[in-house]
């Protein structure tokens, strides 16, 4: 019985610290693998929880949807279970879900108290015959009943690939409204799958690329509010901003955080020529990373804070270049056909994420941090802009349709470039930015 | 020279009129003793009905011409740019009451922040260009909107070359100079 489904999350390549993982799966725990096999989604099976209620139905859609959405599990129709237990304490009969194929099995019970509701939910390894990890209860208020479904998702998925989870989490992005001559942009914050959205800017300035800090609490972004494009702070609970950058005659944009939240890194230009600068996010003090006569932007910081990848042109085109916290030469590492630039440090430090664009295409592409193994994941009229989820495995960007009437849309795909997928929303949105899992 | 820098200035995309003459407008003053001589001094020319005073905003868009474009990817200016530049440097240098935005501006293929940097290139290379033509540095600012603003929003070439572009935007500070 192939217990294991093999799932590439690699980029295709020599994977060295994924390829003596397959051995084990057959002793180990359920697991969707990470290799460079492929292919199909592992069948689960989440029969309707218990909780005679529309938020325990409410519940169930989303940990399914937050699951199938991944591309790495398929959920076995309703009609199809032939074995749903009376209630949740019931014995499992696992021979009527293999008899379908289940190889997961989840079940869960909801009970709503006032203002609060609870969730516990187990899940089954259905060919061993046992439970995969312990069962476990999350108590939320009413409102956040999607916090809950996405926690149990997120338990889910970490222990059937081993990778960290991503689904309780926020995404900040700009909406577009209006022609294209006059886009009209304002920030909002939403759910990392597009629900729940919240409005951090009206629509009165222009606003740019908004960063979310490594907590999740407040974002970076650019504005125009004064004439002149500056970077402001926004706090996102208190929807309150205040800038960060006063350069008088000079831009400065491409903000980004460091991972412990403590220095600004972004792009100042000044007289026409615009390098990166390092800022202490508590006193302004700040100092340039690069001098070159060249454009320098788009920085982004490695996950342990020393390094930051960027964009710059020194070469004649558009480059990616890692250059240390201490400054110092930087070293190129994108050498392809084309133009590279918007790179995104992964939160696991193994790649970085990039736009490409190669003739009159525009990809979004991963590579290694040493620009080994290079990997296009996406191809359209204009891709642009990938974010990270906080585990590392899933990238969101902004493709954008041509024409007058075109429209940007955001998308995400995995790093395999295997399950890509238009955000469920009903307006344009460009520049997303991904925050981290929320406690 | 590429096609869409042939005689189509900028001027002449706003007015089909002056398309036909690439020449700077009639408006042009020669005479190296105008705004100097003690005999009759030059008070500026007569504004024809509907195109306002020349000390406007308006006649700057219109007649002198306010745009200039760039070739794809690049920042230096073009003949045809330092042709519209000489004369927006006359007009700033005869109106000193005005001062002047310089807008840089990208087309849409391309990153964004490397299209706001591109942007601020450009509208540098215009500000030097105009500070050299003897444009007070303190009447010239300048930014970018990078692919924020397009003029034309159609996806190919013909518009991507009316998109790379320097639009000079005067304002009057009413305390003149």
């Amino acid at each position: 019985m192939l217990r294991t489904l093999t799932f590439a999350l690699a980029l295709g390549l020599t994977t060295a610290p994924f390829t003596a993982l397959p051995a084990l799966a057959q002793d180990g725990p359920l697991r969707i693998e990470i290799t460079d096999g492929v292919v199909e989604p592992m069948p689960i099976a989440i029969p309707a929880f218990f909780g005679d209620d529309e938020v325990a139905r409410k519940v169930r859609d989303v940990v399914a949807s937050d699951l199938t959405g991944t591309g790495l599990f398929r959920e076995i129709p309703a009609d199809a279970q032939i074995a749903r237990p009376d209630s949740f304490s019931d014995a499992i009969a696992y021979e009527d879900w293999r008899a379908i194929n289940a190889q997961a099995l989840v079940t869960a019970e909801v009970t709503q108290s006032g203002e609060d509701i609870s969730v516990k939910f187990r899940l089954f390894d259905v060919f061993a015959g046992q439970p995969q990890g312990d069962g476990m209860q999350f108590d939320a208020r009413a409102g956040d009943w999607r916090r809950a479904a996405h926690k149990i998702a997120d338990q889910i998925y970490s222990r059937l690939t081993g990778e960290a989870p991503y689904f309780d989490s926020r995404v900040a992005f700009v909406q577009e409204t209006g022609p294209k001559n006059a886009r009209i942009k304002r920030i909002g914050v939403m759910d990392y799958d597009g629900a729940n959205t919240l409005w951090m800017t009206d629509s009165s300035s222009l606003v740019l690329a908004p960063q979310f800090s490594p907590d999740g609490r407040s974002l970076l972004y650019v504005s125009y509010d004064s004439g002149f494009p500056q970077i402001r702070v926004m706090d996102v609970a208190s929807v309150s901003s205040r800038p960060l950058t006063q350069s008088g005659d000079s831009m400065a944009f491409a903000p980004r955080y460091s991972p412990d939240g403590r220095w600004v890194v972004y792009s100042l230009e000044n007289g026409g020529n615009t390098d990166i600068y390092l800022m202490d996010a508590a006193t302004g003090a700040q100092r340039a990373l690069t001098d070159a006569p060249s454009i320098e932007t788009s920085p982004s910081f490695s996950p342990d804070g020393k390094r930051i990848v960027f964009e710059s042109d020194r070469s004649g085109t558009p480059q990616l270049y890692i250059v240390g916290l201490e400054g110092g030469e930087p070293t190129r590492i994108s050498f392809g056909d084309g133009r590279y630039g918007s790179p995104a440090w992964s939160p696991k430090g193994d790649m970085i994420a990039y736009t490409h664009q190669v003739g009159e295409k525009f990809h979004i592409g991963v590579m290694r941090t040493d620009g080994s193994d290079e990997k296009n994941l996406t191809e359209s009229f204009l891709d642009e802009g990938p974010t990270w989820a906080p585990n590392g495995r899933v990238v969101m960007f902004t493709r954008v349709t041509p024409g007058g009437n075109g429209q940007p849309r955001l998308h995400s795909v995995d790093i395999t470039g295997r399950n890509m997928r238009p955000l469920d929303l009903d307006f344009a949105a460009s520049d997303p930015s991904w925050g981290p899992l929320m406690p | 020279m590429t096609p869409w820098m042939k005689p189509a200035s900028a001027a002449c995309l706003l007015i089909l009129a002056a398309c036909a003459q690439p020449a700077p407008p009639a408006q042009q003053v020669y005479d190296p003793y105008a705004n100097s001589g003690s005999g009759a001094l030059y008070q500026g020319d007569l504004a024809g009905g509907t195109l306002g005073a020349e000390a406007s905003a308006q006649y700057f868009g219109q007649q002198v011409g306010d745009t200039v474009l760039f070739p794809s990817g690049q920042t230096a200016l073009t003949p045809d740019a330092r042709a519209v530049l000489t004369r927006q440097a006359e007009w700033l240098n005869k109106h000193g009451n005005f001062s002047a935005v310089l807008q840089g501006h990208a087309e849409e293929t391309g990153t964004r922040e490397y299209n706001l940097a591109l942007g601020a290139r450009r509208a540098s290379a215009v500000q030097e260009y105009l500070i050299a033509q003897g444009v007070g540095s303190d009447r010239i600012r300048t930014l970018s909107f990078g692919k924020e603003r397009p003029a034309e929003t159609c996806s190919d070439e013909a518009c991507y070359a009316k998109n790379r572009r320097v639009v000079t935007v005067v304002s009057e500070t009413g305390a003149g100079s």
